[in-house]
């Protein structure tokens, strides 16, 4: 640091501090790849692994740049640091054509093989299946009673079907339509047998289909635990795959912002064993209908018992009536 | 290229015969209050407005910051953090960054180019004054029945166009008109300094004479030209839907909610890189002084600001890749946006190769680059997980994009704005800084915003959605800190207000050369006189950054430094 003849010494760092420097500097990489798949949730979708490895394999990259253009920093910052009253100026090195000339021929190629990579994946996962158009002239007047029948007013035969290119377990058929009705802010799934819960239950390692319809304004289906993410959008009903490959209780979250009560349009999605589920869906089938749990409406109670204070926003739309409505005292896995 | 190589200046000298526009002497600070034309007169308007809103908007995220210190929302009313979230990003963006850079763009450009002023200076003043109108509509909004909008800066609809209240003024209403005032004003800007950077360079400025400055103002007012007119038609069409019962994104009345986010993401992706080509600007012009060495390939870095303007115009659907956008076009617009990285990565590493074996001096503009730099190189590898699909479906609309685009619109752009204040305070005010408050400064903020962005990745990795007033137990860890973080820039902001208030009021009078820095605005007395190099402007004859080279820059160079001397 307190060199004083910078200029005449300076003949750069040796061929084996940098291949020192790039032994450990892919070790890091490596390290950091292999931590990543801690900060995030279980895999609990066939997805869950495609989206964890691409990840780990761009954290990887990223690490191996982000600690080597840092490492150079930090060199200069170290030795070719200006002493002080030092007016002197650095080497007047302009450019070096080749040294350019790498550094944008290596990122485009890395990028394109993160590209081409991806779209592969893309293809496997195929999760979004056709957009059709709601027929209803207004959905929210017609609130959820055509829903009840379980025949939305679209042609169900035309659906491609995106079976993928999943491993599927030997039980492979497809369980659904399962409706998923998003409304300001509820979440209300109804099954092929007429069943409407506030939870949504799923069967593991068996391909479920979804129509994603929204009442009123966007929402997005999210499920972490799922990596997955779709949004709803009024007007429209999006055909929507994807197979639940790990047992347990996990958080589903409204993910495009919807208004007042965004924060509380959440639910459970409970995966189980085929069993279970069938039993489940046995058992919902005796339920009667009644008024879902809905901490959206208990915040507005709340603030109407306090005056209404508080900024615009709609009220909360009438909590659906299900034959199984979401416990607020369960816990999640993720 | 048409000025280049004759000695006539490249302006109309009409303009030269003006009165001077200010109403008293140049220390007077009534100009400021004023209609006034003086581009540096403008500059100086808009930076001092932007960081009035800076601070409101940064009160804003301080209590949004409260808010989510614990899990349940128990600070505000839900709504209420809706609307404080809304009017933080707005401000940021449409109040604060956007007008500082204008700011910049006034004060730098001319003397950059050596043009007396701007092409238009009415025009130019025009501008600036419709700033503090959308401004002040922008905060009557709150003050209207229902409080402001609260549908996010996105204003998406359905959603933006439910009007709970039913009233005609409403703040979503008065937020639309602020944004459209906004784009009108920012197309007049963008319109003024197109044209002073393509007519009025000084003789022998070809345009690889041109400081890295002007070619990345060039390539971002060209996006706004582009751009601001689709926004400003989906802002109309959305006023409409609000207001005049139409419905252009209605699904009821045959409308589709998803044109609307074509329109909007069609500007408001490229506007990223508006705000940031200018501050790549910054770390071009500032690495090369306190590292004493040319700027590292100096031509690439100017092209490739304009092949990020080219690809920025065609990625905009990556912001879409789950609202039913289909395979194929997401396939093509995670291609095109990750090809940003290849441009953007050219300017990293030849800002890397430029402080190489240089001779780097710490002053505080150097800090903040540094550390922008570095945040930077963050941002851009999440920016790439961003564009990958799978990656993007997770985390997209979650904490983790919070996070980037703080660590993009912050840590990277922020503080390339914190460093070019400081660079350029002398110039444009005759004064020093204080070095020990523009230390404490830096060192407050680095820690205060990378406290407060770097937990909210793992947040939105582990799935905590963004836009929430409440959230799950499990994401209060990483909330805390953020928290913490945020109250600390909060407590920032003093020894910068500190230094600028005292600095420019007591601080030592400016050399006109403080930094030893080479450029036609280093040429001229600190602060420069109204029109700059008046008449007598210097040809330009070797190209910027000649440190250590021993090359003058322009015919004459003594006579000009001694001239700036004398006043």
């Amino acid at each position: 640091m307190t060199r004083t003849g910078r200029r005449q010494s300076s003949a750069g760092p040796s061929l084996v501090l940098v291949a020192a420097g790039l032994g450990l500097d892919a070790l890091a990489s490596w390290t950091m790849a292999q931590q990543s798949y801690h900060w995030l949730p279980v895999q609990a979708s066939t997805a869950a692994p495609y989206v964890d490895n691409l990840f780990a394999l761009e954290t990887g990259i990223g690490t191996f740049i982000l600690v080597g253009c840092s490492a150079v920093i930090a060199w200069t910052l170290l030795f070719n640091r200006a002493p002080k009253y030092d007016l002197d100026d650095g080497d007047p090195i302009e450019g070096n054509l080749s040294l350019e000339i790498i550094w944008t021929l290596v990122p485009l190629l890395v990028v394109l093989a993160i590209a081409w990579h991806t779209i592969g994946i893309n293809r496997t996962l195929a999760t979004l299946g056709g957009k059709q158009r709601l027929a209803t002239a207004a959905p929210t007047a017609t609130a959820s009673a055509p829903m009840a029948t379980g025949s939305l007013p679209i042609a169900t035969g035309t659906l491609p079907i995106a079976t993928g290119l999943l491993p599927i377990s030997p039980d492979n058929t497809e369980i659904g339509p399962i409706q998923v009705i998003a409304r300001q802010w509820s979440w209300e799934f109804i099954y092929p047998s007429g069943v409407r819960s506030s939870e949504l239950h799923l069967p593991v390692d068996r391909p479920i289909h979804f129509r994603l319809i929204s009442m009123d304004v966007l929402h997005g289906f999210y499920i972490p635990a799922f990596r997955l993410k779709q949004d709803l959008i009024p007007g429209s009903v999006i055909d929507y795959r994807l197979t639940p490959s790990r047992q347990g209780r996990y958080r589903l979250r409204d993910s495009m912002f919807s208004g007042g009560y965004f924060a509380t349009n959440q639910t459970d999605v409970v995966v189980e064993s085929g069993a279970d589920f069938a039993a489940w869906l046995a058992a919902a089938e005796r339920a009667p209908l009644r008024p879902s749990f809905n901490a959206a409406n208990d915040l507005w109670q709340q603030r109407l018992a306090k005056g209404n204070r508080g900024w615009a926003t709609v009220p909360p739309a009438p909590p659906p009536e299900v034959n199984v409505s979401l416990d607020p005292q369960n816990t999640h896995e993720a | 290229m048409a000025s280049s190589s004759t000695t006539s200046p490249s302006f109309d000298p009409r303009m030269l015969k003006e009165p001077p526009p200010l109403p008293g002497s140049p220390g007077s600070w009534r100009r400021y209050f004023s209609f006034n034309t003086d581009a540096k007169v403008i500059g100086i308007q808009y930076i001092a407005v932007a960081l009035l809103f800076l601070l409101v908007g940064g009160l804003l995220a301080m209590i949004m910051r409260g808010e989510l210190i614990t899990p349940p929302a128990d600070l505000v009313d839900p709504t209420v953090y809706n609307g404080l979230y809304t009017m933080h990003g707005t401000v940021m963006l449409f109040l604060f960054l956007f007008p500082v850079l204008n700011g910049f763009n006034n004060l730098l450009i001319p003397p950059m180019i050596g043009a007396p002023d701007m092409a238009f200076p009415r025009l130019n003043a025009l501008a600036f004054w419709l700033f503090p109108v959308f401004g002040v509509i922008l905060m009557a909004s709150f003050l209207v029945p229902g409080g402001p909008s609260g549908s996010g800066w996105w204003a998406y609809p359905p959603l933006s166009t439910q009007n709970p209240l039913g009233h005609a003024l409403n703040g979503q209403l008065l937020w639309i008109l602020a944004v459209a005032v906004s784009g009108v004003s920012s197309i007049m800007g963008a319109v003024n300094f197109c044209t002073t950077i393509i007519r009025m360079r000084a003789p022998g400025m070809g345009w690889f004479k041109m400081p890295i400055f002007c070619w990345t103002a060039l390539a971002a007012q060209l996006i706004q030209l582009m751009g601001l007119p689709v926004l400003t038609a989906g802002a109309v069409m959305l006023l409409f839907d609000l207001s005049f019962g139409t419905s252009f994104f209605k699904p009821e009345g045959g409308g589709d909610p998803m044109l609307y986010q074509h329109f909007f993401w069609f500007y408001s992706h490229p506007a990223v890189y508006v705000m940031a080509l200018p501050i790549f600007g910054v770390f071009s012009e500032l690495f090369p002084v306190y590292a004493r060495k040319p700027l590292f390939g100096y031509k690439v870095v100017a092209i490739a600001s304009f092949a990020i303007t080219v690809l920025s115009l065609i990625v905009w659907v990556h912001h879409m890749f789950y609202s039913g956008t289909p395979q194929w076009m997401r396939n093509v617009f995670m291609v095109t946006t990750m090809l940003i990285a290849v441009p953007t990565g050219i300017k990293v590493f030849a800002w890397i190769a430029t402080l190489w074996r240089g001779s780097i001096r710490l002053s505080t503009p150097m800090l903040f680059c540094l550390a922008g730099l570095f945040n930077f190189i963050f941002a851009g590898i999440t920016g790439v997980m961003l564009a990958t699909v799978p990656v993007d479906i997770h985390v997209g609309n979650t904490y983790f994009v919070v996070g980037h685009f703080h660590y993009v619109i912050f840590n990277m752009i922020t503080f390339g704005v914190f460093a070019a204040i400081y660079h350029w305070f002398p110039k444009f005010t005759g004064r020093m800084y204080y070095e020990g408050l523009g230390k404490l400064h830096f060192i407050l903020t680095f820690i205060g915003s990378t406290l407060n962005f770097l937990p909210m990745h793992w947040a939105g990795l582990m799935g905590m959605p963004r836009r929430v007033a409440s959230y799950d137990p499990e994401f209060a860890s990483a909330n805390v800190l953020a928290s913490l973080g945020a109250f600390l820039l909060g407590v920032a902001t003093i020894p910068f207000l500190l230094n600028i208030v005292s600095s420019w009021v007591r601080g030592p009078k400016a050399p006109p050369n403080p930094w030893n820095a080479i450029g036609l605005e280093w040429l001229l007395p600190s602060p420069p006189p109204a029109e700059n190099f008046e008449e007598d402007v210097p040809t330009v004859i070797s190209g910027p950054y000649g440190y250590g080279l021993g090359r003058p820059l322009v015919e004459d160079q003594e006579r000009f430094e001694r001239r700036a001397l004398q006043t």
